[in-house]
């Protein structure tokens, strides 16, 4: 190859989808590649974020890429100081996110580590107290989100405010609640990184230990010494489990296995047992159907609390496997067991010494990982959840009043431009005339919708521009599995089996037929026993891991959510192969094997 | 019966392991400890000790290396012939022979059996290595499995072990010898498994060499065997490599011994154990290490007489030497603990995995 040529194209040379043209218009400025900077970002590596933003993104959607990345990075370069790493670069390329990490130039790294030291070890120091605070302030948080209301103007100023001489009216109501809703979730989103990246590299460390001790442990085996097994990640699927073993119990079962959910509901009720039911079934939902099928940075996510019928269908998967006597419980006795063993077996195989140090890494990173899988419920499940819900309130709000045709219009909008229409709502309504907006965005957003979906009709690049030599930030390769193989694997490079190559996430081999899904609204077509093809899955989709026998993930590395509920299952994963959706199709047979990371295509 | 010249696998003890040498010790502790391992018995050091004392075999030998310049090799070969030729031809003490007739007469009728060399401390220092003792397969009769019980005896003075004591000073009458008779397994997959992996010593792997009949065609080296790598903790199968097996030497009922036979195309090229055998290898060899509290290096087989679950069959175990002995040598290393090992975590170039 050319000295000169980039192993991956530049930013500025690729072509918008056929249909996309003038896309670039949908996203801010800052988000864009710039001709004017064509020569800084061009010397940059950038790679595909497809797992968190696995489809091109609606404008209002930017507005937690912005929040998740500027947060990322305020705790690496501001908060901690964490010596070799600043925070993440990104840009929207085509309606998908690229990343590039930001290094630390390397004489300015010994000086910010008496700061990290003094700064993270604080929160190492005191990890108990300051996570339960954690808790309390995003638990309070969440509560004033779904304080947040939005109502129509009315069409005069109650006549009360009049008289009290309160003189002001009913959109600074308004106004604030969108504001405050914006405001919280930024606050969400700081909270989200307080612990993140410490948490992280505690595990690193960890896990960069044991790999001096043992060059060729699987990665998998480090994990599964840490992880844990009662993570909140798991309740809302223990909650149907047990939801589904009560109303066996009860004899509701029946009741529930037909009909939509308000008829299976409503059958349940006319049962003997049907109100007990009933009350655990409420009971459950707040907080754990706080949960969605996606991830919680798209407007377009599905929470199970308002969509039942999600939850309702996994419980009529769990009913006939627990009245046939399953155990359809997670066996954690026999997890915690397990990790025990693996964790002493490994031990005994270090002298005394390195079992002094692997003593207190584990401790260290037995303590932080809880932060690291639950945040994930209280931030992306349940505060992103009740965000999303206000948010879609207010869309229909805006659509009644004429500025847009469907229920979803606004997200078609950036988050500075709905409060663009806020304005132009409230002042339409004062002035006494009709909203402008009435006449601009129905159009727009249909204009809007089209763009997004003629994005979606293209996979994206896997990276821009050269990899460095080889890549060493920590995060970039713990939660993307971003390595120098991967990389490797995307350019074709070593592939000469056929097959695909991807991380070694959770231990087993199986064969058996493949269900690509590139959307958690297609979980419906998996038939039990399947292999799950799929870009990136949520840890919401843990009750199909009941159904399928293997995973196969584009994009993850160990710590990705397929990895961590693959290892809890018990079924092989390989993750981050790059193009699995690309080259396998639904039907045909695979062999998945999640201890050497190979996929191979039998017919 | 008396324990004096015979001992059955399941009645070695600890305190028997000097008079039944290496292998039978290790048969028996295995046998003790539950793990399956084909029934048999050892002829104890005792039995050896009889023979020489009886009409005045050891002053024959005696007389036969008096004089004898160790760096003649023709000397030293005419010298060990001449011994070997006598221990063979030697009528054995009446006591004796009842003993091993009666013991053999115990496993069954006509069973056939291996009869192998299980060495004491004081011989050759790599006569360990594989297929350098004697082992004789498919044995079958009294008559058989006594003179291959002398055969055993006798290999105690090939050239090679005559030169070694004499270039050593160690007296040859000193060094004993015990014999394992035990029943012959029918194996349709047989090999080796090490306890860690043998190229490099790594500890958390579990390396099986195996492949079709009898193990020996894999010890010594006449076929490139399957090779499975095993991850000792989680005991997953991480690396298989699938040769072409050409040969296996099965037993010959009608002609008493084992032949060796080409392998039919269509097994060739096939993995000659299932995965689910693959851990069950695996697992035994870990079992072993834990017994025995440091690697092994462990001969076994599948037989094929014996129902799937039960057919898995420990021949031999024993402590691996090589890098078991190098681990101590390895230098002390200093490790970043607290914070400074998060620095230095993050600073480094963590998990480049070129």
């Amino acid at each position: 190859m050319d000295a000169k040529t980039p192993l991956f194209p530049s930013a500025f040379d690729v072509k918008a989808p056929k249909g996309a043209e003038g896309w670039e218009g949908l996203y801010p400025y800052y988000t864009r590649f710039q001709p004017a900077r064509r020569k800084e970002d061009d010397a940059k590596f950038w790679f595909c974020n497809s797992q968190h933003w696995p489809t091109p993104l609606r404008p209002f959607d930017v507005i937690f890429l912005d929040f998740a990345i500027k947060c990322l990075g305020q705790y690496n370069s501001r908060h901690l100081l964490v010596p070799p790493a600043n925070g993440i670069d990104y840009r929207i390329l085509n309606g998908f996110v690229y990343f590039s990490p930001v290094a630390v130039a390397p004489e300015n790294i010994e000086a910010r580590i008496p700061q990290f030291l003094d700064r993270a070890g604080h929160y190492f120091g005191n990890w108990g107290d300051l996570y339960a605070n954690w808790k309390k302030k995003v638990l309070a948080m969440i509560a004033e989100l779904d304080a947040i209301s939005f109502t129509d103007l009315p069409d005069v100023v109650p006549v009360e405010w009049v008289k009290e001489g309160r003189g002001l009216d009913n959109t600074n109501a308004l106004f604030e609640a969108y504001d405050k809703a914006i405001e919280l979730s930024y606050k969400i989103w700081q909270y989200h990184f307080e612990f993140l990246n410490l948490g992280y590299a505690a595990y690193l460390d960890f896990f960069g230990f044991v790999k001096s001790q043992f060059p060729t442990i699987p990665d998998q085996a480090i994990a599964k010494m840490v992880q844990g097994v009662d993570s909140e990640l798991f309740r809302p699927d223990d909650e149907i489990k047990k939801l589904a073993r009560l109303a066996v119990e009860l004899g509701v079962d029946g009741a529930l296995m037909t009909g939509s959910v308000d008829e299976a509901l409503a059958a349940v009720g006319k049962q003997a047992n049907g109100a007990k039911w009933l009350a655990a079934w409420k009971a459950a939902q707040d907080p754990w159907f706080n949960f969605t099928s996606g991830n919680g940075f798209y407007s377009t996510d599905k929470y199970w609390i308002d969509h039942l019928d999600i939850p309702l269908s996994y419980l009529r998967d769990y009913i006939p496997r627990a009245k046939a006597g399953e155990q359809i419980e997670r066996p954690t006795e026999r997890l915690l067991k397990e990790r025990d063993r693996i964790t002493e077996e490994y031990r005994d195989m270090m002298d005394e010494e390195a079992q002094a140090v692997f003593d207190g890494k584990l401790g260290l990173a037995r303590t932080v990982f809880p932060y690291v899988e639950d945040h994930n419920f209280y931030i992306e499940h349940w505060a992103l959840g009740v965000f999303w819900r206000k948010m879609r309130e207010l869309s229909v709000l805006l659509q009644g009043a004429g500025f847009w045709n469907e229920a979803d219009g606004m997200f078609f909008l950036h988050r500075n431009e709905v409060r663009d229409v806020l304005w132009d709502y409230a002042a339409a309504w004062a002035i006494g005339t009709p909203n402008v907006g009435s006449a601009v965005w129905p159009e727009e957003v249909a204009r809007r919708r089209k763009l997004v979906e003629a994005l979606a009709s293209q996979p994206p690049l896997p990276a821009l521009n050269d990899p460095p030599e080889v890549i060493t930030e920590p995060f970039t390769i713990m939660l993307w599995g971003i390595t120098s193989d991967a990389i490797d694997r995307w350019t074709g490079k070593g592939d000469e089996s056929g097959g695909l190559k991807g991380m070694a996430a959770a231990p087993g081999a199986v064969e058996g037929i493949a269900r690509v899904l590139r959307s958690p609204d297609q979980l419906g077509e998996l038939q039990k026993g399947e292999i799950l093809v799929t870009p990136v899955t949520a840890p919401s989709w843990a009750p199909v891991f009941g159904k399928i026998s293997a995973a196969v993930t584009d994009i993850g590395g160990m710590m990705s959510h397929a990895a961590i509920v693959c290892r809890e299952y018990g079924l092989p994963a390989v993750t981050g192969t790059g193009t699995a959706t690309a080259k396998i199709k639904t039907g045909m047979r695979l062999r998945v094997d999640g201890n050497t990371g190979t996929v191979t295509i039998l017919d | 019966m008396s324990d004096l010249y015979t001992l059955d696998f399941s009645r070695i003890s600890h305190a028997d392991f000097a008079r039944v040498g290496g292998k039978c010790a290790s048969l028996g502790e295995m046998t003790q400890a539950g793990v399956a391992v084909p029934p048999g018995f050892a002829v104890t050091t005792e039995a050896y000790q009889a023979m020489l004392d009886h009409h005045g075999m050891k002053a024959e030998i005696e007389r036969h290396l008096t004089g004898v310049d160790p760096f003649d090799i023709d000397q030293v070969d005419r010298a060990a012939q001449a011994i070997r030729i006598r221990i063979r031809s030697h009528k054995l003490p009446a006591d004796v022979e009842a003993a091993i007739r009666s013991a053999y007469a115990a496993m069954g009728d006509n069973m056939p059996v291996a009869v192998r060399s299980s060495a004491t401390a004081e011989d050759l220092p790599d006569a360990s290595f594989a297929g350098q003792q004697d082992t004789y397969l498919w044995v079958r009769g009294a008559d058989q499995v006594v003179e291959k019980v002398r055969d055993c005896w006798a290999s105690l003075y090939t050239t090679r072990a005559v030169a070694y004591r004499e270039k050593n000073r160690i007296p040859h009458i000193d060094v004993l010898m015990s014999v394992g008779v035990q029943k012959m397994v029918n194996a349709r997959t047989a090999g080796v498994v090490m306890s860690l992996d043998p190229v490099n010593g790594d500890r958390t792997k579990i390396v099986i060499d195996a492949s079709w009949g009898l193990g020996e065609m894999v010890v010594s080296g006449v076929v490139t065997p399957d090779n499975f790598t095993v991850e000792k903790v989680l005991m997953e199968i991480t690396n298989r490599k699938i040769s072409d097996k050409h040969v296996e030497l099965v037993g010959d009922a009608e002609a008493g011994e084992a032949v060796e036979r080409e392998v039919p195309e269509a097994r060739r090229h096939i993995q000659c154990l299932s995965d689910a055998e693959v851990v069950a290898v695996a697992a035994l060899a870990k079992r072993l290490e834990r017994q025995n509290k440091c690697p092994q290096d462990v001969e076994w087989a599948i037989d094929a007489d014996l129902p799937e679950g039960e057919n898995l069959l420990a021949l031999q175990s024993r402590p691996e030497t090589i890098w078991s002995q190098k681990k101590a040598e390895t230098p002390k290393k200093t490790y970043a603990t607290g914070m400074m090992g998060i620095v230095g975590t993050l600073n480094s170039a963590l998990t480049v995995k070129r």
